[in-house]
């Protein structure tokens, strides 16, 4: 069936700053459709949503919807014109009801107190049509996720949405609670509206989607229909780059077990249980890589191997010492090093010099600091050495880290933490957002570190890089580890499907 | 001119001024804010005097004068700009750590009453050990106050900003309760502590004057608080929890101990300061015994971009500007509504400009 077009996104630009976020997308949606938008954490999905409805403006491109040009200064515009979003995160006030959050910002202040029987009757008559059991008067705070998630589907039909764009909605579901979602979605477009489904997971694309848009990059790479695909090809579009480099790695034999993880489960900050029973060793002279779609418990492991995460069960040792249980102070005291994931909020502190970022885990102690006080003249000596060794660009030690870019402020972390005393390397992103020479640089350290006998883990989201650098890499999907893979390029195809959550058997 | 034949040594000139004046650009840049904050204030009150059918000028000219006019008016500056320079020297540590400490006033309070409790209780011990106990009992109950706060931030996650300010009504009454009942001098007219033993006065400094050795402690803690902040590790550490905590839990540094470090740090200067105020200017406890120095203390700190040493500054200009507005009401007759709102203009202009300079104070989207 050759639809009509609904809705055409044309030669969409959208910057950050120096970051492009979205490079030209152009995306055709037609109308009565489930239409999958698939791709990477960061590939610009969910840019592209935002910008069609009206939280983001572009900075290129048009939109045409229903045949028209389509100008957007607000999501309250976008749902005039129809069109509504469920946003990963909810966009509920828990201390009211879901009727009151209904009429929220909704037509007159005094609705609240006038309207509200009719707002009621309406709820009802929706939630019966789709068998939704969303309670108008249930306080929203004590709704479960896949009720809250009803509650804010049910939302964008009560204003009378057309196009309804769902951002990544099973994320947060269990498999019951998905399969009930993907089936109101059918009914949905049965009922004559249109649905942009954004996920990463292909199973569920191949389930319910009509077509699928891969994003790579920033951009839409293809358009197909799901009927003529099937997941191997969608996960090649997906995940597959062409080859950044080839640094030689020597072989070499690993050594004695360095760390040992054993069972381990832990929640996330948010109380889910994050990861399941995650037993690998790590050895001297080996980077063992993680694969995954982010959000799938890698964070979290990082988290508890350094002492930031409390450990639900299970065992880590570090040369035979026990770090489950530790605080992160008392880990700072065992040799390992950490390249944490998320440079800004953890690895430095924005507003201070680079002298003050080197320091940050060893300031209490020699050589930086005797008897309480820092050795500035020590301290700006090692930042210039660290500085000439790892090539950061910088005006000097003194200047903010903030004016550096991103390239340099990471070369710095590698360098602080390649400089600390350790046998264990845990990183955790190594090239995220980085130019290819600073990625080319820390590449070659840790490398170099691999050669020295050190113990290295690689969690990355990029496979470019867990080829480049591991010896071995594990795939890890909803918090457990669900294969390994030697890293040869020609299996790209079955780490992707592991990393969707379907076993490369099943696919074939 | 006998070198123009090489040219060369003209020509580096130029350069030589670039230099110069990017040395200068960064401290002038410091400077620069403060005083336009000042300038506009003081512009604001002259605008505000002659609408009101003042001689501005001349009004100006009497506070200007009058507070330098001898070494009797220097030294009651001084001895205002004591407890402003230590409570904003302790609010720079708080701020620096990220802790809103708007309970200066409530901690001086405190520090006040334990000051009165200790100064009016012993017999037969000498100065030497009496004044630095006086001092001790004010800082740690100041210190004992603002753990109230610290300990509800660090266990309940109650909003500083919020605890602190109902601390500062609960201290002020407590000392009504105080001085109208068990700390009462009973055979005063007004509602008033007894005098504290001799012992336990502080030492004057600049006799006739009341000025005592307050200042001189006052100067040496901003001295060690800048020190404390910038050249130890322990001040470094409380400067990583106050810029971003996950950067400090992530290198080891503990978020709760900063947060107490901090609070309780900036309480003790508070409640120091009420312990001079006692024993120093008015040796009994009265029930307002602060003209809102606690709320002073937090624009004295702000001014001075939380840097300890800036605060001594700030301080002394909050104090001119104090002695000053009672000249304005003495000598020129300008009311006591008026004085306060060009006091008002001035902080409202000092706390503008910082928020300018200081980002994370600015209203988050």
């Amino acid at each position: 069936m050759a639809g009509k077009q609904l809705l055409l996104m044309d030669g969409i630009h959208k910057r950050f700053g120096p970051l492009i976020v979205s490079a030209g997308v152009t995306l055709d949606v037609e109308e009565n459709e489930i239409h999958a938008l698939l791709g990477e954490n960061g590939a610009g999905k969910t840019v592209l949503m935002s910008i069609l409805c009206g939280v983001l403006s572009p900075n290129e491109g048009q939109i045409v919807f229903k045949g028209r040009p389509l100008k957007l200064g607000s999501p309250r515009e976008a749902i005039k014109h129809r069109i509504g979003m469920v946003h990963q995160h909810f966009m509920l006030v828990p201390n009211l009801t879901v009727a009151e959050n209904y009429v929220l910002g909704q037509g007159s202040p005094f609705s609240m107190i006038r309207d509200m029987r009719a707002v009621h009757a309406r709820i009802l008559e929706l939630s019966d049509r789709y068998g939704l059991d969303v309670e108008p008067d249930a306080l929203v705070s004590s709704l479960s996720v896949g009720e809250q998630q009803r509650v804010e589907i049910l939302k964008v039909l009560y204003h009378g949405i057309e196009l309804l764009i769902l951002d990544e909605p099973t994320a947060v579901l269990t498999p019951q609670e998905t399969d009930r979602l993907l089936h109101l979605l059918r009914q949905l477009v049965a009922d004559g509206k249109t649905v942009i489904f954004i996920s990463h997971k292909l199973d569920e694309v191949m389930r319910v989607s009509d077509r699928v848009s891969v994003m790579r990059d920033a951009k839409v790479v293809r358009t197909v229909k799901t009927s003529e695909t099937n997941a191997r090809e969608l996960a090649r579009m997906m995940v597959g780059r062409d080859v950044l480099m080839d640094l030689p790695r020597a072989p070499l034999e690993p050594g004695r077990v360095v760390l040992s993880v054993e069972h381990l489960s832990c929640d996330s900050e948010a109380g889910l249980p994050a990861l399941r029973d995650v037993s690998f060793e790590v050895r001297a002279n080996e980077i063992v890589g993680i694969a995954g779609v982010s959000g799938n418990g890698q964070s979290e492991l990082a988290l508890a191997l350094t002492g930031l995460l409390p450990v639900a069960s299970g065992n880590v040792t570090l040369d035979g010492t026990q770090l489950a249980g530790l605080s992160s102070y008392e880990i700072n005291q065992v040799p390992m090093a950490h390249i944490p994931e998320d440079r800004h909020r953890m690895g430095i502190v924005l507003p201070l010099p680079l002298t003050e970022n080197v320091i940050l885990q060893r300031f209490d102690k020699p050589p930086f600091s005797s008897r309480g006080l820092l050795d500035l003249n020590e301290i700006t000596k090692q930042t210039r050495d660290l500085m000439r060794r790892f090539k950061v660009k910088a005006s000097g030690p003194g200047d903010r880290i903030r004016n550096l870019s991103g390239g340099n402020q990471q070369k710095l972390v590698v360098g602080r933490e390649l400089d600390r005393r350790f046998d264990f390397l845990l990183i955790n992103q190594l090239t995220r957002g980085i130019d290819i020479g600073a990625t080319e640089l820390v590449m070659h350290k840790i490398l170099e570190q691999r050669g020295a006998g050190k113990a290295i883990l690689l969690i990355s989201t990029e496979l470019e890089e867990l080829f480049t650098l591991s010896d071995r890499i594990l795939v890890m999907y909803e918090g457990r580890l669900v294969g390994e893979i030697p890293p040869d390029r020609s299996r790209l195809e079955e780490i992707g499907l592991l990393m969707a959550g379907k076993s490369p058997l099943s696919a074939a | 001119m006998a070198n123009s034949e090489s040219g060369q040594p003209l020509a580096v000139v130029p350069q030589v001024y670039g230099a110069l004046w990017r040395g200068l650009l960064g401290p002038l840049r410091t400077i620069i804010q403060p005083a336009a904050a000042v300038i506009v204030a003081l512009a604001c009150g002259a605008g505000l005097l002659a609408f009101n059918g003042y001689e501005a000028r001349a009004v100006i000219d009497v506070m200007v004068l009058g507070v330098f006019q001898d070494t009797r008016s220097i030294a009651e500056i001084l001895l205002k700009a004591t407890p402003l320079i230590l409570i904003g020297v302790g609010l720079c540590v708080a701020f620096r750590c990220s802790i809103w400490n708007i309970g200066a006033e409530g901690q001086f309070y405190a520090g006040a009453i334990a000051a009165t409790a200790v100064g009016v209780s012993f017999d037969g011990l000498t100065a030497w050990i009496y004044v630095p106990l006086v001092m001790l009992a004010g800082a740690l109950a100041g210190a004992a106050w603002a753990a109230i706060a610290g300990l509800l931030k660090v266990y309940f996650r109650a909003s500083e900003i919020v605890t602190t300010i109902m601390l500062n009504y609960i201290a002020i009454i407590m000392t009504s309760y105080l001085v109208t009942g068990p700390l009462r001098d009973a055979p005063a007219a007004y509602p008033q502590s007894a005098r504290l033993v001799q012992e336990a006065w502080m030492p004057r400094i600049l006799p006739p004057t009341r000025l005592h050795i307050g200042i001189l402690v006052a100067l040496a803690l901003a001295v060690v608080m800048y020190v404390f902040l910038f050249r130890s590790t322990r001040g470094y550490a409380l400067r990583v929890v106050g810029i971003s905590p996950d950067a400090a839990r992530y290198a080891g540094i503990s978020v709760p101990r900063n947060i107490m470090l901090s609070i309780c740090l900036s309480g003790s200067m508070a409640g120091l300061a009420g312990a001079f105020e006692i024993a120093g200017v008015t040796r009994r406890l009265f029930q307002s015994i602060s003209p809102g120095y606690g709320f002073e203390g937090i624009a004295v700190a702000l001014l001075a971009n939380n840097n300890p040493i800036g605060a001594v500054f700030s301080g002394l200009l909050f104090a001119i500007l104090r002695s000053g507005s009672e000249l304005m009401q003495i000598t020129a007759q300008v009311p006591q509504v008026l004085v306060l709102v060009i006091q008002g203009i001035v902080i409202l202009s000092v706390v503008g400009f910082a928020v300018l300079r200081i980002p994370s104070m600015r209203p988050s989207e």
